[in-house]
């Protein structure tokens, strides 16, 4: 064996590295298929981002489509409910610089609404049950229908639909449970509350042309 | 002595409690009104007893506890409820929340209270439950229901009594401790018990108090229960705190004290829960310090829960001129109030009404200049600073892994910042906006998770849909090459036999199908009876199932097995009266067959006749029909109201008249009697002619098979009738019971009543 391999050294070489080529294949061939990750990973990552308001603002059927979108390269700035942070989370995932919403589609709202069916006006033409992109509207047709508010993520998409105007987007209400502390002001707002007189004079901009002279005044004041 | 561990960090601001400590606790007379929160406690509201313009006696419960955390309340006195409305709570966000209005009515007349003179004759879970239903939560200040920390799943080893005290100002457990020592004793050895006697009881106290100690040492003699005194300094009253300087022991990171065997009570809630056991008395009042330079008098009293905060003040020489703000707690963790009209809830220890000098305005906060301060003095070992600047730049998940949920918000970093950063509200506004996300996450994941039910939902929709177009489609294909074998042969001969033949074919299935809705009514009396028997035996379990409850279950487990049962009768009810009505039905169903029979014989002859007619006798006559439909629709049309009936109407009408136009054009075409062109749509022109004749007969049979409207009308009324009569003994029986259904029964029952008359009305229109 050795012998053979010592007196055909090239076609051993060549044997050797073949056969280590045939196993690391057969192992990267198989931790393909073993470990092969389903879908974009991208997408899914961008899509717990997003508010899953499901309202189509965004110019596509759903949250996970614009996901999708936005991992073909669309902008990040399309998400009215989102806001301001989560296109900030999305640079942050795809390491770009972060834009501001984009105004054409649609205004960032703090108040969150709910979908309410003036129920004695309802008729029952199911319209908004089909246009509910998260089944939170109950009810069949010729018959009353309802929201469901726990499940209603404000999209607005039922308001179109409904042939007799009968549904309302109304803000949540906010009890105590939602309430929490606020942060307390910047050292900018503060300085902005504080009143000019409190100003100390090294603080003020000196715009005036005899400016020692004011300086000294001042001086004297505080010493006093 | 034993080993007492040190606090870790913490700071020693002054103690100004000698203020509120030189009086007894007193008593305030009775106030104008007394207004009682509903919600005192962390859990669930209680559910309410009492409505508007009830007179209730002092200690009568007001709402009774709803679900497994949440506690009672109860009258503080005896008088009238005025008013059950949203009135302004002790809460920093200075927001209104559910209260009871109570005007008392002088004579402070109470409930017989039903004490035990040796609770050891009853077992803990009796012991629980009186705690639970007496009101009490913990009166440190979280208000968490005692009887649910108690209630612990591990084995408890050590109870800790929390007289620390630690926060400046505040000496109600102080006083509480040196005036009953005996029944603050007594509450301990009640704990113990209920806590199946842990080898370790253990009193915290600081050594500040040492008028308490002396009070109490005398009652701890012959028992097991350990009085241990360390250093004052705050916060060594936080309980995992406490526990760290008793045991040494650290509770991990988002346990409770019970993962490690340990239990934590306050003193006021000890006492409380003596007073509830021996003598039977709810938590009705409790002790509250008024303290603070801007009051005359600094002492503590034995307040009545929902007494306004401006009573106390008006008794102890308030003056808001020298104010600096109203604050409920202690100078470190209270927070202040807008205003004095306020009550005294469960949790308020102390009313302070510091002026300028003791509490000033905290003057604009600067710079941090890392220092490092904060961390030294943080009890729970964590960096302020960083917090501070993670908060700052609102980077949630760096303060996440830097154990935010770890501050016990105590205010020592606050305390020693040398720039007057207010670092504690940085970290409350942090653990709100994270708690609110976490929350919108819950909300963002299930809308994604119907979201994405909804779209599988109507892919498999469509698929089922397209699926049946498909083999709809392959049926008529193979119909179509069937005749177009056919005229094959019609052109060499006989065509009125193939065509027979193919009549023939649709006539049988037609006949089975008759027949075969013929034979159901037995076997639908069958299926109903079935049905009966079903329903019967299912009632059957879930009133077991209930009986089974009724022990030991949770009330919304009682309502929802409540439901079911219910439930389960109106299914049984609704099985029986369509069993009855069917029975009712064979009288008449042999007419109907005959009919049914008739029908069918009918549209034989006239399918037949279709076939034997000539195609172009065929194609004029469907032209006709044709026409008087498209008459008939017209007149629909103009006599419809509703704006989408009519657009259907109209789509349907101009179908038909495309149909008409397709028709007479054929009709031109189509030469008289040319037999072998004509064959194959003659053929076809059939075929559709009897599926339409057979659907109708269809129809017809169905119809008639059922029985007639004047029947059903009866059938229904008397149904109606026997309903109504069963309602109305359910109502009875519920108001002898005093049911809390009873509303529901009383709707459901005029609700049948107005449905009887609709249908009697309908029956007399019919019958003139």
């Amino acid at each position: 064996m050795f012998e053979i391999i010592a007196q055909h050294p090239i076609p051993a070489a060549l044997v050797a590295l073949g056969g280590l080529a045939i196993i690391f294949g057969a192992i990267l061939g198989f931790a393909a298929v073993k470990f092969k990750v389903e879908g974009d990973p991208i997408v899914e990552q961008i899509d717990h981002l997003l508010p899953q308001t499901q309202c189509g603002q965004c110019g596509y059927p759903g949250c996970r489509p614009y996901a999708e979108a936005i991992a073909n390269g669309d902008t990040i700035n399309k998400c009215p409910p989102g806001g301001q942070n989560t296109i900030n989370a999305i640079a942050d995932l795809l390491d770009v610089e972060a834009p501001t919403l984009d105004e054409e589609h649609g205004e960032e709202s703090d108040v969150k609404t709910v979908a309410y069916i003036r129920e004695d006006e309802c008729i029952g033409c199911t319209k908004c049950i089909q246009a509910c992109p998260v089944d939170a509207i109950l009810g069949a047709a010729k018959l009353m229908h309802t929201v469901i508010v726990s499940e209603c993520t404000g999209c607005d998409l039922c308001v179109e639909p409904c042939p007799v105007d009968c549904i309302d987007m109304l803000p949540v209400e906010k009890g105590l449970a939602d309430w929490k502390w606020n942060l307390p002001p910047s050292a900018e707002e503060q300085i902005n509350a504080l009143h000019p007189d409190d100003i100390i004079a090294t603080d003020a901009k000196d715009d005036d042309t005899d400016h020692d002279a004011k300086h000294d005044g001042d001086n004297g004041e505080k010493a006093a | 002595m034993r080993k007492v561990w040190d606090l870790i960090g913490g700071v020693h601001p002054p103690e100004n409690k000698h203020q509120s400590v030189q009086d007894s606790i007193g008593t305030l007379p009775l106030p104008q009104k007394l207004v009682i929160p509903l919600n005192q406690h962390i859990g669930a509201p209680p559910k309410l007893l009492v409505s508007t313009g009830d007179k209730v006696l002092k200690g009568q419960p007001l709402a009774e506890p709803k679900g497994m955390v949440s506690v009672g309340v109860h009258a503080p006195t005896s008088g009238l409820i005025s008013d059950i409305s949203d009135h302004p709570i002790p809460h920093p966000s200075g927001m209104a929340a559910r209260c009871i209005t109570l005007i008392p009515d002088g004579e402070d007349q109470g409930v017989e209270y039903q004490g035990t003179d040796n609770f050891r004759e009853k077992t803990p879970k009796e012991l629980l439950k009186i705690i639970r239903t007496s009101g009490i939560a913990g009166l440190g200040g979280a208000g968490f229901p005692t009887a649910v920390k108690l209630n612990a799943r591990q084995p408890i080893s050590t109870l800790i009594i929390n007289a620390t005290e630690c926060e400046p100002y505040i000496t109600a457990d102080d006083m509480l401790m040196r005036e009953r020592p005996e029944a603050v004793v007594e509450g301990i050895k009640i704990l113990s018990y209920i806590l199946g006697e842990p080898d370790e009881i253990l009193i915290g106290i600081e050594d500040n108090k040492s008028q308490a100690y002396d009070a109490l040492e005398p009652y701890l003699e012959d028992t097991n229960i350990e009085l241990v005194e360390f250093i004052t300094r705050y916060p060594s009253g936080g309980e995992k705190q406490l526990i760290q300087i008793l045991t040494g022991k650290e509770v991990p990171y988002g346990g409770l004290p019970a993962d490690i065997g340990i239990v934590c009570q306050n003193i006021g809630t000890t006492h409380a829960i003596q007073q509830a056991i021996v003598h039977g008395e709810p938590l009705i009042s409790r002790v509250t310090t008024v303290t603070g330079k801007a009051c005359t008098t600094n002492r503590n009293y034995q307040t009545l829960i929902g007494t306004p905060i401006s009573h106390l003040l008006e008794h102890n020489g308030f003056d808001q001129s020298h104010c600096s703000r109203l604050v409920m707690g202690g100078p470190m963790m209270g927070f202040s109030l807008e205003s004095s009209d306020i009550p005294v809830i469960k949790t308020t220890n102390c009313i302070l009404t510091p002026n300028q000098e003791e509490l000033p305005t905290p003057p604009p906060a600067q710079p941090c200049i890392r220092c490092g301060m904060c961390a030294e003095a943080c009890p729970a070992s964590l960096l302020p600073q960083q917090l501070f600047w993670y908060a700052q730049s609102q980077n949630y998940e760096r303060l996440d892994a830097h154990s935010l949920f770890d501050c016990i918000e105590c205010g020592a970093c606050s305390y020693v910042c040398p720039s007057n950063i207010p670092l504690v509200q940085y970290y409350r506004a942090s653990k709100g906006e994270i708690r609110k996300q976490a929350a919108e996450k819950v909300n963002s994941d299930r809308a994604r998770e119907r979201f994405e039910f909804q779209k599988s939902r109507k892919e498999k929709e469509a698929t089922a849909k397209a699926a049946k177009r498909e083999a709809r489609k392959k049926a008529a294909e193979q119909a179509r090459v069937k005749s177009a074998e056919n005229p094959a042969e019609n052109l060499t001969g006989n065509t009125t036999e193939t065509k027979a033949s193919a009549a023939d074919d649709i006539i049988k299935a037609a006949m089975a199908r008759a027949e075969a809705k013929k034979a159901s009514p037995e076997e639908q009396l069958a299926k109903l009876e079935r049905g009966v028997v079903r329903a019967g035996s299912h009632l059957e379990t879930v009133q077991k199932r209930l009986g089974d409850l009724e022990q030991e279950a949770t009330d919304k487990q009682r309502e929802q097995a409540l439901a079911a049962v219910e439930n389960a009768r109106v299914r049984l009810n609704d099985a029986q009266q369509k069993l009855s009505e069917v029975k009712v039905a064979p009288a008449d169903s042999d007419p109907t067959s005959t009919s049914t029979e008739k029908a069918l014989a009918s549209t034989e002859k006239t399918i037949v006749e279709k076939i034997q007619a000539s195609p172009s006798a065929a194609l004029e006559k469907k032209i006709s029909t044709l026409k008087e439909r498209i008459a008939v629709t017209e007149e629909k049309i103009a006599s419809a109201d509703d704006d989408a009936l009519k657009t259907a109407l109209q789509n349907g009408l101009e179908k038909q008249q495309t149909k008409l136009k397709d028709a007479e054009q054929q009709l031109t075409e189509t030469p008289p009697e040319t037999e072998g062109v004509t064959n194959t749509t003659s053929t076809t022109e059939t075929m559709d002619a009897a599926a339409s004749a057979i659907a109708r007969a269809q129809a017809k049979a169905a119809e008639q098979s059922s029985m007639s409207d004047e029947d059903k009308l009866k059938a229904s009324v008397e149904s109606l009738q026997k309903r109504l009569k069963k309602a109305q003994e359910k109502l009875t029986a519920a108001e002898a019971e005093g049911s809390e259904h009873i509303d529901a029964f009383r709707s459901g029952a005029e609700k049948l009543q107005a449905k009887l008359t609709a249908t009697e009305a309908e029956l007399a229109e019919k019958a003139q």
